[in-house]
């Protein structure tokens, strides 16, 4: 099924010539932020001199951090007033990314959203039930806003409270679900505690953070679902970017809002097709901010063209990262950030290691830290109390319910050259 | 009275709770011939604390600390308690009659009888209350 056929399944010269017009407007509108204004200047690049898709290599990347140092407003094109919605993402430190929209922006992302939904069979006669956070992550709204452009019934159920989201599954219900994979696991799992069937479920949709084959099979095997996969980030409105098609074989990114390249992450040359390397992304069709050759750091390919349904040449499944950011529980962690939290608390040392485990299929991450010398009153009290400590100034700057153990000062590794301050355990466990 | 004479000095040593810390301190302290009177673990989620009461409190801190441990003194008191059923009842009646609230505490029996280690929020001010109680303190100078 198509939402918006013949756009999905442009191919060739036209989608070239579509392409070619929305990335000259980009361009253009990105001068109105001081960061391209400088970052084409400094290039030697005139917004004339892109002639064809192929020019875009003259303009330099744009990496994360540059949003950051950006902070607040400073990526925005268009007047604050014309902005209507705020999200955030978190940074690589301290602040987190600000990303902003105009009503045509928040349309655009609802109708890609509606388009991978169609895409993947549900319609306005289908239920659906929103499990990702409502707030300044874009999982929630972006979702939501799509789900009833389609004319779905929507239940805004958010996070947490695992079983009343069954009763409401139960209750409504409900065909289609959306949240991360590794909720859907928990979730089965309280189903089953509960004795509750979910037979009126259909489709879930599963994002935010990367999964496994082995992971889907045993969701829908689970939950009853066919399971798809979808890919987004905040910096590129949020979830829709690329979605999988009933052929479930690659995601389908849209190429009519997205110019995509693969290269090497470490030259930054761009790479062909089959070539496994970094996301950079230019989008298309935002206004408030216009963003040119981001870098996602997630890492796929292009596949070969010709998807059975049709639509436009598609990339593999995320399969990594090419910096050093986690994904805990949907949540984005850069190591910066704990560190950056850990060097503000007097009380505990600068060294850090982070663990990060799947137990009973949720992601629980661990921070070791040092007591520092001079704070130890030889009291257990004082201990708990700095302990406490971090793990709430680490849950304000990240989102997220972290474990923190005191260890001894001078316990922890020191590193001489690229510190490997994380120890992902989770490997594929499902 | 001169409370600071009962005021003992305990060495409360930060550990973290995995296999072989306790024996880890405990070999510093044979090494520097400090003898180890009394001490107790008090453990939270993933570390705790060892406290000891030792007859070297300076030397087991200087060779604690040069060994990389973390170690802060503690000031503690020592009641002396008969060493026969219902000693600990006789003694802690006292504390509790005369508003003595106890933060931590441990004991030991040696050959002149029982002696028990407390911690509490107002060391002069219990050390006062407690001699007045008719309970028997233990001079510090009886440990180091």
């Amino acid at each position: 099924m198509f939402w918006d056929k013949p756009t999905e399944t442009l191919h060739g010269e036209k989608l070239k010539a579509l392409q070619l017009k929305r990335l000259k407007k980009t361009i253009r509108d990105s001068q109105n932020v001081g960061f391209y204004k400088k970052c084409l200047a400094d290039a030697h690049v005139r917004p004339d001199d892109i002639r064809t898709l192929e020019d875009i290599q003259k303009i330099p990347f744009t990496k994360k951090q540059d949003l950051r140092n950006g902070y607040p407003f400073g990526f925005f094109a268009v007047p604050l007033k014309k902005v209507v919605r705020i999200h955030t993402t978190s940074g690589t430190t301290g602040k987190p990314t600000v990303v902003g929209y105009t009503p045509n922006d928040l349309d655009a992302w609802a109708d890609l959203i509606a388009r991978n939904m169609t895409m993947v069979g549900v319609t306005e006669d289908d239920i659906f039930q929103n499990m990702v956070n409502y707030g300044m992550f874009t999982g929630g709204l972006g979702f939501h806003y799509g789900a009833e452009k389609i004319g779905m019934t929507v239940i805004p159920s958010a996070t947490g409270n695992t079983r009343r989201q069954i009763e409401m599954i139960q209750d409504f219900g409900v065909t289609t679900i959306h949240c991360t994979p590794s909720y859907a696991m928990h979730l089965s799992e309280v189903a089953e505690e509960m004795h509750a069937s979910l037979d009126s479920l259909k489709t879930g949709i599963f994002g935010a953070e990367p999964w496994s084959e082995t992971m889907r099979s045993s969701l829908e095997e689970r939950l009853g679902v066919t399971a798809f996969d979808s890919y987004g980030l905040s910096e590129l409105f949020g979830p829709g970017v690329a979605f999988e098609c009933p052929e479930r074989d690659g995601l389908h990114i849209w190429h009519d809002a997205y110019l995509v390249e693969i290269i090497n992450p470490e030259t930054g040359e761009n790479l062909g097709n089959g070539e496994q390397g970094e996301l950079v992304i230019t989008p298309l069709v935002k206004e408030a901010m216009p963003l040119l050759r981001y870098r996602t750091g997630d890492i796929t390919m292009k596949l070969e063209d010709g998807c059975l349904c049709t639509r436009g040449q598609k990339i593999s499944r995320i399969t990594g990262r090419s910096d050093d950011m986690l994904v805990i529980r949907g949540i984005n962690v850069f190591p910066s950030q704990i560190e950056h939290v850990i060097l503000k608390i007097p009380e505990v040392g600068n060294q850090f290691m982070v663990y990060v485990d799947r137990v009973n299929h949720l992601d629980e991450m661990t921070v070791d830290v040092e007591i520092n010398r001079d704070y130890f009153s030889g009291e257990l009290t004082d201990l708990a109390r700095i302990q406490k400590k971090v793990v709430k100034e680490l849950r304000d700057a990240l989102e997220l319910r972290t474990t923190v153990k005191l260890v001894e000062p001078g316990s922890l590794p020191r590193f001489e050259g690229k510190a490997k301050r994380v120890i992902d355990r989770r490997g594929d466990a499902i | 009275m001169d409370v600071k004479k009962y005021v003992v000095k305990q060495i409360s040593v930060f550990s973290e709770n995995r296999p072989g810390r306790l024996a880890a301190i405990a070999h510093a302290l044979g090494e520097e011939k400090v003898n180890i009177l009394a001490f107790s673990i008090a453990e939270a989620s993933g570390f705790g604390v060892v406290r000891a009461l030792v007859d070297h409190p300076e030397k087991a801190h200087k060779k604690l600390t040069s060994l990389g441990f973390n170690v802060a003194f503690t000031e503690v008191i020592a009641v002396h308690m008969k060493d026969i059923p219902g000693g600990l009842y006789e003694v802690a009646k006292i504390l509790g009659d005369a508003k003595i609230n106890i933060e931590y505490s441990y004991a030991y029996s040696g050959k002149d009888g029982a002696v028990l280690i407390l911690r509490v929020d107002h060391v002069e001010e219990a050390i006062e209350k407690i001699s007045k109680s008719g309970a028997t303190l233990i001079e510090s100078s009886v440990f180091h």
